[in-house]
């Protein structure tokens, strides 16, 4: 199907059906019980499931592939806002200039990085992109203020031209839409006590992610990414044959930073605003845990990954000690408050307490990420079956 | 001149912790050859270890003052400190106002402790392991670190207040004879300063004049040949990996009155400590040291406002945009050793 191999069309289908259904499978709990809290089927977290998913698929293309670690990729996811926002602010509410606009500067962005950036590897790579992000970060909160609204960030008011469009609606701003359909809307489906939400919004970035999982694929196949695989396992080597590998490690920071910038535009056509905090390394270091959570190098990984940490930080995060003393009301007192006390510091505000430990174990222990985990265990049940006919014949294919 | 020699001390005390984080960083990558992102998280535990001792210091049981009354009439409930009841209120009162310095002494044991542990418990299982991978295992555990600290102490900035004594600040362009009034300087990051100085001379003096210090050297320099002369060379790394973690954890303790000590204190430094590194040469110390000095003055120097003026967000920028270009032009950084992370 579309040039791909059986196994990643398989896969490119379940994403599929995963993303189209997902407010059906992302809210099992019915509205109003006790579970409820764990629904993620809400459109704003479904959005940003899919556009984190985004930014780490397009990580991965550069981390993944040619194991070049970038500390400073949330800069063009940034950059991609602030030009998603003028887009809105000077042309028009539709979202396909100011994604557009978003991919292509933050791709020349990430030419101009990533020239200079990539005369270098390994810890110092890490250095320069990282220096480059910070750079970025204080002077879009200081000296480009005119540009970025500094603190306050960057936000539509009532007197933006719009050439194109409208500046206003009934005296307020009119929202973001796609030729006239309003990011915003929503269906609501009510089945019984479950309250089903589909929102244009989510359906947009949904399409979109899709596409670039599928380009994702492509260029994993691609003998481009064979050529950045080689990167990866021995630069030297390549070198040694003749082989200048610098455009090849250029195309890939590219792609990876147009990836950034397509979600930092997704954003902005969700939620017209831009902040520097986007750009901040701590916003760089949330896409290496999630793809190195799900699994660096995998295709399907960094996309876990993304949906893991954002549904654990929305979910986790809005547990309170009431609700634990709830859970654990059936033990004694004592031990209740004993058992409350012990899981709450990973809980709620110490969300990021578990999110540290969780991410060192994964790295200590499967550097594979989550995809790992998944194709050890089911090696481990797929040998046992096997262990009457052929032992010891349980070595798959790593699933990619 | 007075100006500039205003910025030149303004930028000695960044400068200073810079350095001092800087040199540890150096000692890990140069013995262990770890790239260790934890390091600003143990600089943080240092800065923490001065609240601590402050908490402990001051720690106080309420006493009836029958002298005095509060505004509804009844007699004040006073907080006396134990120690200044053990004591006596001049001594006392003495040990507290003294808090950061005297956590010095806590923090060294804590900080052998935490390194030692950090060393043998995690960091012992990345040596054969990519840098991306002890980039990666260290930043998560400066990210549960920061957590840990966050949980028990807040998330706001907890000020950690010199000795009275050096509170103040002093008139240091009238002890030149210049005009006065023109640089006025305070004491505790002149006494910053000098505890950097002596701390550096100290980690090189313990390097260059002591067997063990020689011993290490030899290490760095070709691990494996001085392992076949049957010294046990990671024991010894071991320990320099905790010296590094005392020096983080000393400049944090004494930083901690220029800077409420927050939570992420520790990764704002490491940043710029990194930065520091590359720029002065990765494994070479006085190169760390070195940088370190050149980028705090450099610093402050860019955020005069004559520069601003002229360049402006300069300030903002100005180290990142030396790091690029010393990477650039000198890829070894300013005093990097042949060999040591080229690639």
């Amino acid at each position: 199907m579309l040039g791909l191999n059986r196994k990643d069309s398989l896969l490119f289908v379940v994403v599929i059906c995963l993303t189209m259904f997902a407010p059906f499978l992302l809210n099992p709990f019915p509205e109003g019980s006790e579970l409820a809290q764990f629904n993620a089927g809400y459109p704003d977290l479904m959005q940003r499931f899919v556009i984190f998913g985004i930014f780490a698929i397009g990580f991965n293309i550069l981390f993944g592939l040619t194991g070049y670690l970038s500390f400073g990729h949330a800069a063009f996811l940034g950059v991609g806002s602030y030009a998603g926002v003028w887009m809105m602010k000077l042309l028009t509410m539709n979202v396909i200039p100011a994604i557009l606009i978003s991919v292509v500067v933050a791709g020349l962005f990430s030419v101009l990085v990533g020239y200079i950036s990539l005369r270098r590897s390994g810890i110092y790579f890490s250095i320069l992109t990282l220096a480059f992000a910070q750079m970025s970060f204080s002077l879009a909160y200081s000296v480009l203020t005119p540009i970025t609204n500094g603190e306050t960030g960057l936000q539509l008011s009532l007197n933006d031209p719009r050439i194109l469009g409208v500046s206003e609606v009934d005296g307020s701003i009119p929202p973001a839409n796609l030729f006239g359909l309003s990011m915003r809307d929503s269906t609501e489906l009510a089945m019984g006590n479950w309250l089903f939400t589909f929102n244009v919004g989510y359906y947009l970035s949904a399409v979109v992610m899709l596409i670039a999982f599928y380009v994702a694929i492509r260029i994993f196949r691609s003998p481009f990414g064979m050529m950045l695989r080689a990167v990866k396992s021995n630069q030297q080597r390549l070198n040694y044959t003749g082989l200048n590998t610098k455009p090849y490690t250029l195309a890939a920071f590219v792609i990876s930073g147009m990836y950034a910038g397509l979600a930092g535009g997704l954003m902005v056509a969700m939620d017209p605003l831009a902040g520097a905090e986007r750009m901040q390394w701590t916003a760089s270091g949330e896409v290496v845990l999630m793809t190195i959570l799900g699994g660096a190098g995998t295709l399907i990984g960094p996309i876990l990954g993304a949906g893991f940490i954002k549904y654990f930080e929305n979910i986790f995060s809005k547990i309170n000690e009431s609700i634990l003393h709830q859970w654990f009301a059936f033990l004694p007192d004592g031990l209740e408050d004993a058992l409350v006390f012990m899981v709450y510091p990973f809980i709620g505000k110490g969300w990021h307490l578990t999110l540290g430990i969780m991410f060192m174990l994964v790295v200590i222990f499967l550097p594979g990420g989550l995809v790992e985990g998944g194709q050890r265990l089911g090696r481990l049940f797929r040998r046992r079956r096997k262990t009457d006919t052929k032992p010891g014949a349980g070595a798959t294919e790593p699933a990619e | 001149m007075d100006a500039l020699l205003l910025q030149v001390l303004n930028g000695l005390d960044k400068g200073s912790a810079y350095a001092l984080i800087a040199l540890g960083l150096t000692l890990i990558f140069g013995t262990l050859g770890v790239v260790n992102f934890a390091h600003g998280a143990l600089f943080m535990l240092g800065a923490f270890c001065a609240v601590t001792m402050q908490r402990i210091l001051t720690l106080s049981y309420e006493v009836v003052d029958e002298t005095r009354t509060d505004f509804l009439g009844n007699p004040l409930k006073v907080d006396v400190p134990y120690v200044q009841s053990w004591f006596g209120d001049s001594v006392g009162g003495g040990i507290i106002d003294w808090a950061v310095p005297i956590s010095l002494l806590m923090a060294v044991p804590v900080m052998i402790f935490v390194g030692f542990a950090m060393e043998r418990g995690l960091i012992k299982h990345f040596y054969k392991r990519p840098h991306a991978d002890q980039i990666l295992v260290t930043f998560g555990l400066a990210i549960v670190l920061q957590e840990i600290i966050k949980y028990f102490y807040g998330a706001n900035p907890i000020p950690t207040p010199a000795p009275d004594a050096f509170a103040g600040s002093f008139d240091f362009g009238a002890m030149l004879g210049m005009q006065a009034g023109s640089i006025i300087y305070p004491y505790w990051r002149l006494v910053y300063f000098f505890f950097a100085l002596a701390i550096i001379g100290g980690v090189f003096a313990f390097l260059q004049f002591t067997t063990f210090g020689m011993v290490v050297r030899a290490g760095m320099a070709d691990r494996e040949t001085v392992g076949l002369l049957g010294i046990d060379i990671d024991r010894r790394f071991t320990i320099m990996f905790a010296i590094a973690a005392v020096v983080a954890g000393l400049a944090g303790v004494m930083y901690a009155p220029i800077n409420s000590p927050n939570y992420h204190m520790g990764m704002d430094f490491l940043v710029l400590s990194f930065v520091v590194v590359v720029v002065g040469g990765m494994g070479s110390l006085p190169g760390a040291v070195a940088a370190g000095f050149v980028l705090g003055i450099l610093e402050s120097f860019a955020s005069m406002a004559e520069v601003v003026a002229f360049l402006p967000g300069i300030n903002q920028i100005i180290i990142y945009l030396v790091a690029i270009i010393i990477l650039l032009t000198r890829p070894r950084g300013l005093m990097g050793r042949k060999g040591v992370m080229e690639d």
